[in-house]
């Protein structure tokens, strides 16, 4: 157990090295230097160009570069060693003069908790999304299960289809339009998201790919269990059907539920882009866009190894989760 | 007298009157499938989008790229705008910021979707299945090497990858190539095959034991007739029903890569083939939310339409290639 554990951690390493390989070479691949399209289209004269290149690290050859961004190096014109990738380092931005990724992702104003930095803001979008996926998405699954072949079960099971493969984004657009822009019940632009209400509407949208497929992996999951011996059993010796229900079928039918909400929270919080743009939300997702507008290169390598890292940790989650709550399973391959 | 011959005619007179006429394998899930209502109205919807998009050019009741100076963001003529602005009824949907027709647009906006959804996708099949099969059967070296490349390509977001490709490649000389739809579907094609060469490999390893297979091989035939002949046809169902659910997922990237203004160049030419998406429609009609919402409203309900349509289809596809499955995950 031990050592497969430790095995599923080493292989982080490779992962998150090709990753930022991939995403290193396509940066660097693209024409022209970072600064030299700056919005301003205010052109840098070579002396400065220069020095800023040295800054940057980027006057040293391809692979060195590499080597600087992953484990770190000195600094030609400081001659101050700068660690890198492997210390949280994830360099300077480009854009934002002054400032490193890590300090705009994961750095919070002054005075406030982690909570309100950026990555703190869609953490906590993820896990409101991820808790009303599961407080409506598994009771809609149970009721599915429990009338089996009823209406109830068929309008469930179509809200999960639709759920599911319906474009979240798309969603989104709906939900602005008829309630902001037609009923104005909700703000379309929104300024202080410490008020608790404007979350609702981005979590609702987030969560709801990830509520349709709770409620039909729940749904599934009691089918199966309701069929089982010691359901039967459990009805025969004269349990209250309250209890079979919660403490005979849930407690075995959630165990696949269980294991999707590491990789559900991390597909949340990576995934959430889109939904955090439209509603102007100041999360990790919002500046992962500003930086592809602003072609701020180093921006958009930091975050997209931080998003792989998230996702490779969620899908190391689960096997481990499973592991301790599912006592079947045992790993020795 | 009777012959042999009628007899065994006879026979099979008597039998058809017992015993429904023979179908093949295709015939039968055809006809599960189109008793299939979900799967039926998916068709429909697909074929009428697909209608759309080739005869684009006749369909669309103005030139989608003709300004009209003047009349810009009006809304449609059933639609009540929230500003003063009057509409013309001559602009069905409207117009957007540069007093173009929306419905036109549109219209030139599923040709983008309907190319993204299957050229890929064919090409994600072509390639995925051949990697899959060859490493499914002789297993070995490469199969490692392909089981690794697959966890390494899998922890990828792939969402991220294809914006990283779109923003660093755009200026590039293949980023130019039909207004940024060639860069658009290599970048689709490198991360999806993976996915098909996996599910490919899966059914070669299993039917690889199969009698039937070991039968062939005893009697000489040769590998590369046993795999287009016996482990192709017999994997076919489960690529079938991977394509049905890839199509709608490539036609939600591309809109979410032009909704960031990094999917395909919205063009000027006249003489292109591909105008405009439904993505890049949507980022035009996020600014004019309040007077003109269809902007926004109908290239997103063409992209909510499609998308359902092919999981329904996807669906009745599964159902009717694997019976055994149905119902199930």
């Amino acid at each position: 157990m031990i050592n497969y554990l430790i095995r599923r951690l080493f292989w982080l390493i490779p992962v998150l090295l090709t990753v930022s390989a991939v995403t290193f070479i396509i940066m660097r691949s693209a024409p022209g230097s970072p600064w030299d399209t700056s919005e301003d289209r205010r052109q840098v004269d070579a002396s400065t160009q220069k020095s800023l290149e040295a800054f940057y690290g980027m006057d040293k050859p391809m692979w060195r570069q590499f080597t600087g961004y992953v484990i770190g190096d000195w600094n030609s014109q400081t001659h101050e060693y700068a660690c890198g990738m492997i210390c949280g380092n994830l360099g300077p931005s480009y854009r934002q003069r002054g400032r490193s990724v890590q300090d705009i992702l994961f750095g919070a104003p002054e005075g406030k908790t982690f909570w309100q930095s950026r990555f703190g803001y869609s953490l906590r979008l993820g896990i409101t999304a991820l808790s009303f996926a599961i407080f409506l998405g598994i009771p809609i699954g149970i009721i599915a299960a429990l009338k089996h072949n009823t209406i109830w079960d068929y309008t469930a099971l179509f809200i999960a289809t639709s759920g599911i493969s319906f474009p979240s984004f798309v969603l989104a657009i709906f939900l602005i339009i008829i309630f902001g822009s037609w009923l104005h019940w909700i703000d379309i632009i929104v300024d202080d998201w410490t008020v608790a209400k404007y979350w609702f509407m981005p979590a609702l949208v987030l969560g709801f790919g990830t509520m349709a497929y709770t409620a039909r992996l729940t749904r599934s999951a009691m089918l199966e269990v309701l069929r089982q011996d010691y359901i039967r059993t459990a009805r025969a010796k004269g349990l209250a059907e309250r209890v079979v229900v919660l403490r005979h079928m849930l407690k075995n039918a959630l165990i696949p539920v269980i294991t999707i909400l590491g990789p559900a929270l991390a597909g949340l919080v990576t995934g959430s882009f889109i939904i955090e743009t439209m509603f102007s939300f100041p999360g990790m997702g919002r500046a992962y866009v500003q930086a592809i507008g602003q072609r701020d290169y180093s921006m958009i390598m930091g975050t997209t190894v931080v998003y792989a890292l998230l996702v490779a940790v969620a899908n190391l989650s689960v096997d481990i989760v499973y592991v301790f709550i599912d006592p079947r399973i045992r790993l020795e391959e | 007298m009777t012959t042999p011959q009628t007899t065994t005619t006879n026979r099979l007179a008597e039998l058809n009157d017992v015993f429904r006429p023979s179908k093949s394998l295709g015939q039968e899930a055809w006809s599960r499938l189109i008793r299939n209502k979900a799967s039926v109205a998916g068709m429909v919807i697909i074929g009428f989008f697909f209608i759309l998009s080739v005869f684009a050019s006749v369909i669309a009741p103005k030139d989608p790229l003709e300004l009209n100076s003047g009349k810009r963001f009006l809304p449609p003529p059933f639609y009540k705008g929230q500003t003063n602005i009057k509409s013309e009824p001559e602009f069905l949907l409207g117009t957007d910021g540069l007093g173009r027709d929306v419905l036109s647009r549109v219209i030139y906006g599923s040709r983008v979707s309907m190319v993204v959804g299957f050229l890929p996708t064919a090409i994600i099949m072509l390639l995925g299945t051949a990697v899959g099969m060859i490493s499914g059967y002789n297993g070995g070296r490469l199969d490692n090497i392909l089981m690794r490349l697959t966890d390494v390509i899998y922890a990828f977001p792939d969402l991220l990858f294809f914006i990283i490709v779109m923003v660093a490649l755009r200026e590039t000389f293949i980023g130019q190539l039909m207004n940024g739809l060639i860069l658009l579907f290599a970048a689709l094609a490198i991360v999806n095959w993976v996915g098909v060469a996996r599910l490919i490999r899966g059914q070669v390893l299993s039917l690889k034991q199969k009698e039937f297979i070991e039968a062939a091989r005893c009697i000489g035939v040769k590998d590369v007739r046993i795999m287009f002949r016996h482990l192709l046809p017999n994997s076919l169902g489960p690529l079938i029903v991977w394509a049905a659910f890839s199509i709608p997922g490539l036609i939600i990237t591309e809109a979410i890569l032009g909704y960031l203004g990094i999917g395909l160049r919205p063009s000027t030419d006249s003489t292109d083939i591909f105008i405009t998406s439904w993505g890049a429609l949507m980022l035009d009609g996020q600014s004019a939310i309040n007077t003109q919402p269809f902007l926004l409203l109908a290239p997103a309900i063409c992209v909510a339409l499609i998308v359902l349509a092919f999981t329904f289809l996807g669906d009745g596809l599964r159902d009717a290639l694997d019976p055994r499955m149905r119902g199930t995950q």
